[in-house]
């Protein structure tokens, strides 16, 4: 059997070749503080790089309008650690929601969930998001931010199956793989990130 | 979409597509990207083993499919789903358009299904007055252009960012951009918004699991899950083939498609949705969700002791992302909305034999699907089939029928062989090519040059110089094929000469005929049958070691398809199988049973490239021996780009689609010349007539050899 550092290490290797960007902290503070430091850096709205100066339809063009101010998603978190990051997020000048995801369809700055698992062989992460909010919060957001537990680094997907079927037969359920950022290759063949999902995946694998 | 009703207008067709450099060059690209992408993705996985399970378990479900599909209607409905059963497309959007009414829906978010493409749903709901909007980026591309799709993975493969750009301009209605991450990001803003309006949301689904009565989808986008999300209404359309057992045999396709598709390891995104889930949008907080289970002709399918193995599909596309067909002239034209070679076979049962007369025939049997196949299906032998199926309900044109009554008659057939060694001499060179094509051929044939009938056929040579082999450490019986017998009587001449040096005492049974292949390509399975009868008489397995061939048509053919030919005579059957056991091909009988060295060879050192012929390398899985016999024969191996790509030659293929045979034969010859090699050698007497004609034809200095001569020259 592998080692824990051996998958670690794999599952590293793994998410980087499908452009995740992966750190490690230790403990869940840090995770906090590498949010709030992205939020800031990143632009205010990503896509501003490549689309905001491109003209669209109208009703596009209001959906993007309806978004003011950096947003911070962490539906499910914590309740301790939410405050915390609420706090922070406050302090740095950003909105930090954990409901009403959909009044924010135009897209939020960052999505900040916890993964149920790593899958080591392909980089994967294994997100079980019964509940609509944390759903849409890996999906809306421009950069998803992921805690990934060491210890629940597996092999393979058939490590999983077990824990897939017991989640799945407590129905309702609704569970993912997230392996890289969304992504397209539908116009010529060229790789494009963030076609309809985040445009980056960062992975914060936590020493537990 | 297959729009024309003969071969004449398909011909037309494709002839229109070769010229459509863009295309071409795409696919080209992408072809020999895709190669390496796939070895990639599968380095250091028993690609074979997963395979053969992925068969053997979807086989299984299909056996099962009716209790597999109560099984998941059962659990579904119990975690609060509506379970539909829809034996046909119709019925099926009936059924979706019913939902739609009945939940008051408005506007629709689709997430690529081919199933919907199969049923041409969005026809169906548009006519009932809702707004369906596409949401795959390639899909919603095409389906703004009213175009099909291309491709099963990327069905917009055949357009330029150009077109795209022009195409948003429209939509947006502001000039926009060619840079491709620009248009990407349009076209995420624009899509975000038919989200937020969309009451309903349709999704296929890749994986329909009965122990757990979820699905699952398999997207790199991301839009199946925003599509599963935000309308309140979710309605997934599956056909029972996606019915499994457990999620485990989910979980082990998994592991397949995408690598095979893309070269992914796996797709960005696999969602997994199992009952009623939570919908913010809903009054009673509840996803409204229904499944819709499509019949549409598969349970036929599955009964089919052939057919059944249909069922296997995963949808990657991988068989059309090999197909050198599909390489020349795109989806559009390979296929009627499924593409490729699955997409041939798909076309006849689920939209028609009219759909699928003309699409069928232009397979050139190369088996590159067969060999890249997630779910091991054996395409190239179904779509034979279905050609046949086809000629035995609308009747066999004249020239399959003649040739099969001929090839029936080996006395009459040679005879004719005989005799066309006359009525040649007035066009016939000294170099062994034909000056000008006879009559029959039109101009399109003229892009390589055709061999001369031999002056003596090998089986009158033989009668007189058959050697005498004092001590045999192996005997064995020749089988010649008709090419090298009554073509190229040299080649087999040359493995006579090395069999004979290396104590081989042979056989070359008289009565033996034509192998029977072309008219199997042909569709005439009868007389495939009885040629195959035929030359199982002539020889007498068991007084034999081997029975080799210099023809890796006739080596596959005769192992593969004789004792399926006679699988219903008994006794034949027997035979047959003895017979399939002991053929082996030149380059394998001598590089690996003979165990020739090098020491025995004069070291010329000359410089010699390969043409690993399709039924050598794919049919007989041979791919070392060849290469090894080159060196040993004293020769420099240069490997050729695309060495194990078909040549174009495909036996009849090349009469019928003579611009597609030229196009392949062109891209095979370019490789070897580039090679700077002086010798093109190969195993198959069908490939050097092709390869030899076409460069003949291109004034090349570049002589092409059967391995057979090149060791048989060298031989100290
Ligand atoms: S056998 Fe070759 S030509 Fe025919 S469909 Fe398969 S890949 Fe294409
Ligand atoms: S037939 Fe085989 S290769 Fe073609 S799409 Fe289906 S599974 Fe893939």
């Amino acid at each position: 059997m592998a080692s824990k550092e051996d998958l670690y290490q794999q599952f590293v290797e793994k998410a980087q070749l499908v452009s995740a960007k992966v750190s490690s902290i230790a403990n869940e503070d840090d995770a906090l503080e590498y949010v709030i430091n992205l939020c800031g850096e990143k632009e205010a709205c990503q896509l501003l790089a490549s689309g905001c100066e491109a003209d669209l339809s109208d009703k596009a063009e209001a959906l993007c309008d309806a978004k003011q101010k950096k947003v911070i998603a962490a539906p499910g978190l914590k309740a301790d650690l939410y405050k915390k990051l609420s706090a922070q997020a406050k302090k740095a000048g950003f909105d930090c929601i954990e409901s009403g995801m959909r009044d924010h369809l135009a897209g939020i700055d960052i999505g900040f969930t916890f993964a149920e698992y790593g899958i080591a062989d392909t980089g994967t992460l294994m997100l079980d998001c019964p509940g609509e909010e944390l759903r849409l919060a890996t999906m809306v957001s421009e950069f998803h931010v992921c805690v990934l537990p060491k210890s629940k680094i597996k092999a393979n997907s058939y490590a999983v199956e077990k824990m897939m079927l017991t989640r799945m037969k407590k129905t309702p359920d609704y569970l993912a793989f997230i392996t890289g950022a969304s992504r397209t290759a539908d116009i010529e063949r060229v790789l494009a990130l963030g076609v309809h999902g985040p445009l980056e995946l960062h992975i914060l694998i936590l020493e537990d | 979409m297959q729009k024309a009703h003969n071969l004449k207008e398909y011909r037309e067709e494709l002839r229109e597509t070769l010229d459509n450099d863009f295309l071409r060059t795409t696919l080209d690209n992408f072809a020999i990207a895709y190669r390496a992408g796939r070895a990639n993705a599968f380095k250091d996985m028993d690609v074979r083993g997963l395979i053969k399970e992925i068969a053997d378990s979807k086989d299984a479900a299909a056996q099962d499919a009716e209790a597999l599909y109560q099984e998941f209607k059962k659990n579904a409905e119990a975690a609060g789903i509506h379970v539909h059963f829809a034996k046909d497309g119709d019925e099926a959007n009936r059924i979706i358009t019913k939902i739609a009414k009945d939940a008051d829906c408005k506007k629709i978010v689709k997430s690529k299904s081919m199933t919907a493409e199969e049923t041409l749903l969005n026809h169906d709901l548009e006519d009932a007055g809702l707004e369906v909007t596409e949401t795959d980026l390639g899909e919603w591309i095409i389906q703004m252009r009213h175009e099909g799709p291309s491709h099963m993975v990327m069905p917009a493969i055949h357009l330029s960012r150009y077109q795209v750009g022009d195409l948003f301009s429209e939509v947006t209605g502001t000039k926009q951009d060619t840079d491709i991450d620009k248009l990407v990001k349009v076209a995420r803003r624009e899509l975000r918004q038919k989200y937020v309006e969309a009451d309903m949301g349709i999704t296929g689904a890749n994986f329909a699991v009965a122990e757990t009565g979820g699905i699952g989808l398999v997207t790199n986008e991301g839009n199946a899950r925003l599509v599963s999300t935000l309308p309140r209404v979710h309605v997934a359309l599956m056909g029972i083939d996606k019915l499994l057992p457990t999620l485990h045999d989910a979980l082990r396709i998994i592991k397949v498609l995408p690598r095979n598709a893309t070269g992914q390891q796996i797709t960005s995104y696999v969602t997994w949705i199992t009952g009623a889930n939570e919908c913010l949008a809903a009054e009673d907080g509840k996803k409204e969700i229904h499944y819709v289970v499509l019949d549409n002709g598969r349970s036929e399918l599955i009964k089919d002791p052939l057919f059944s193995q249909v069922n296997r599909c995963v949808r990657c596309g991988a068989c059309a992302n090999v197909c050198p067909v599909y390489r020349l002239v795109g989806g559009h034209k390979m296929g009627h909305i499924y593409i490729g070679a699955i997409g041939l076979i798909l076309t006849y049962f689920f939209h028609g034999k009219d759909k699928a007369k003309n699409l069928v025939q232009n397979c050139i049997n190369c088996e590159a699907c067969k060999d890249v196949c997630a779910g091991g299906i054996d395409l190239p032998r179904l779509i034979k089939e279905i050609h046949a199926r086809i000629q035995d309900e609308d009747g066999h044109p004249l020239p399959s029928m003649l040739l099969g009554k001929v090839l029936k008659n080996r006395k009459l057939f040679h005879t004719l062989l005989r005799t066309a060694k006359w009525g040649q001499k007035p066009v016939a060179e000294k170099d062994g090519f034909i000056r000008h094509l006879p009559m029959i051929f039109s101009k399109e044939h003229s892009f390589r040059a055709l061999p001369t009938i031999a002056e003596t056929p090998f089986r009158d040579w033989w009668q007189k110089n058959r050697p005498v082999v004092e001590n045999p450490k192996y005997r064995v019986a020749l089988f010649s094929g008709c090419v090298q017998d009554f073509v190229y009587p040299e080649q087999m001449k040359a493995a006579v000469d090395v069999f004979a040096a290396n104590d081989v005492a042979m056989e070359f049974p008289e009565q033996q005929s034509c192998c029977g292949l072309p008219v199997q390509m042909m569709g005439e399975t009868k007389a495939s049958r009885d040629v195959a009868a035929q030359n199982l008489r002539a020889f007498e397995p068991e007084a034999y070691d081997y029975i080799i061939t210099l023809c890796a048509s006739c080596a596959a053919h005769l192992k593969h398809n004789y004792p399926k030919l006679v699988m219903d005579k008994p006794s034949l059957k027997l035979r047959a199988d003895a017979f399939a056991a002991k053929v082996i091909d030149y380059s394998s009988f001598v590089n690996d049973v003979l165990k020739v060295k090098a020491e025995g060879f004069t070291k010329s050192g000359e410089k010699a490239t390969y043409h690993a012929p399709c039924h050598l390398c794919r049919g007989l899985d041979v791919h070392e021996a060849p290469r090894e016999l080159i060196e040993k024969s004293g020769m420099e191996y240069v490997e050729c780009a695309e060495e194990e790509v078909c040549c174009g030659f495909g036996g009849t293929f090349s009469m019928k689609f003579p611009e597609l045979s030229a196009e392949l034969l062109k891209k095979k010859l370019d490789n070897v010349e580039s090679t700077g090699a002086g010798v093109l050698l190969t195993d198959c007497p069908g490939c050097i007539m092709q390869l030899r004609g076409g460069l003949k034809n291109r004034g090349s200095k570049v002589k092409v050899k059967h391995i057979a001569e090149a060791m048989a020259s060298n031989r100290k």
